[in-house]
């Protein structure tokens, strides 16, 4: 891996992601009326997060299968509601567990 | 000096949570190729979930600077509505400077506990809350990425989905509550899986496949169901 890309690449992701933290704590006073745009901003965080886990979750452990069922103990552990923390654990422990008898 | 100290405290439990995740981090960029001091700079200048795993891979595939950006532009466009809310939950006579502080430290998490405050936040209360979650999440990634070499390929494994449960984790409570989420979330995975398998398309590199998805399944859920005024 070169560095100087690298660095780059770094210095590009703390400037956008700070950009969009920042404009608009310092700009915006008041609420968007745009009814299209808040409804976008809405759903956003959920498009972006299931386009992100599924399919890439199955290629994230060392098999589909044990990423399959980490994936089941996740989806089941957050109907109940358990947190982040507890949810993101069970899950990798289930994986722990399904690939030691795989 | 009293409102720092109590966001440091309420800060305590974000950072046991960072801690974790941020371990996964490092333990998924160091294992990829990535030097720990990289990791460990990305962590310490982004302080976002989402937005470093996926800028990981856009490195890992060695993809353009604009490609970056686009990628952590649409994964954070959350934040600038985290942020404008934020802004009007802020005392009166808060400076500029003060603001460009608090902005770096505007995550999801942080963001959630600050808008549960009763009354105003101040900037100390805010700097307070951000202390903790920012130190164990770089440290924890300099944990996660220097124990790498050292952990046996189970526990790295096992550690790969972390990530994705908290994705889960966050996702699963909305569409309990939320019919129209349910449907983003179900077009952003159909659209995510035809990106992946279907010939010619799955040519497309990974960031600008989050984009297409995210932005699609977003609009979808804006026209059928926009939120209420």
């Amino acid at each position: 891996m070169e560095i100087l890309p690298l660095i780059l690449h770094i210095i590009v992701m703390a400037v956008v992601t700070y950009l969009v933290r920042m404009v608009p704590l310092a700009i915006f006073r008041k609420k968007i009326t745009n009814r299209f745009i808040r409804s976008f901003l809405h759903y956003i965080p959920y498009a972006v997060l299931a386009a992100m886990t599924f399919p890439a979750i199955l290629q994230s452990t060392a098999s589909p299968i044990s990423a399959a069922i980490g994936l089941g103990v996740a989806v089941v552990s957050a109907c109940f509601d358990l947190g982040l923390l507890p949810v993101a654990l069970l899950s990798c422990a289930a994986v722990f567990v399904t690939e030691f008898f795989l | 000096m009293n409102e720092y100290w109590k966001g440091f405290r309420d800060g305590l439990p974000i950072g046991l949570g960072y801690f974790s995740v941020s371990m996964a981090f490092g333990m998924a960029a160091v294992q990829s190729g990535m030097p720990i001091w990289a990791a460990v700079a990305i962590s310490m200048s982004n302080m976002t979930s989402a937005g470093q795993f996926a800028g990981l891979t856009v490195i890992l595939a060695a993809g353009s600077y604009l490609e970056n950006a686009l990628t952590q532009l649409i994964i954070n466009l959350r934040y600038a509505l985290m942020s404008i809310s934020l802004s009007q939950k802020l005392k009166e006579g808060v400076r500029p400077f003060e603001r460009l502080i608090m902005a770096f430290g505007n995550t999801d998490e942080i963001f959630a506990l600050a808008s549960g405050q009763k009354g105003a936040i101040t900037p100390a209360y805010f700097y307070g809350l951000m202390t903790l979650p920012w130190l164990c999440w770089s440290g924890g990634t300099l944990a996660g990425a220097s124990a790498s070499a050292l952990l046996p390929a189970a526990i790295l494994s096992a550690f790969g989905i972390a990530i994705y449960g908290m994705f889960v984790a966050i996702v699963i409570p909305a569409m309990k509550k939320s019919l129209a989420v349910i449907g983003v979330v179900a077009v952003a995975v159909a659209l995510s899986c035809a990106f992946e398998w279907l010939p010619l398309i799955n040519r497309l590199s990974d960031g600008f496949c989050i984009i297409i998805c995210a932005c699609l399944a977003a609009v979808f859920g804006a026209v059928v169901r926009p939120v209420e005024d």
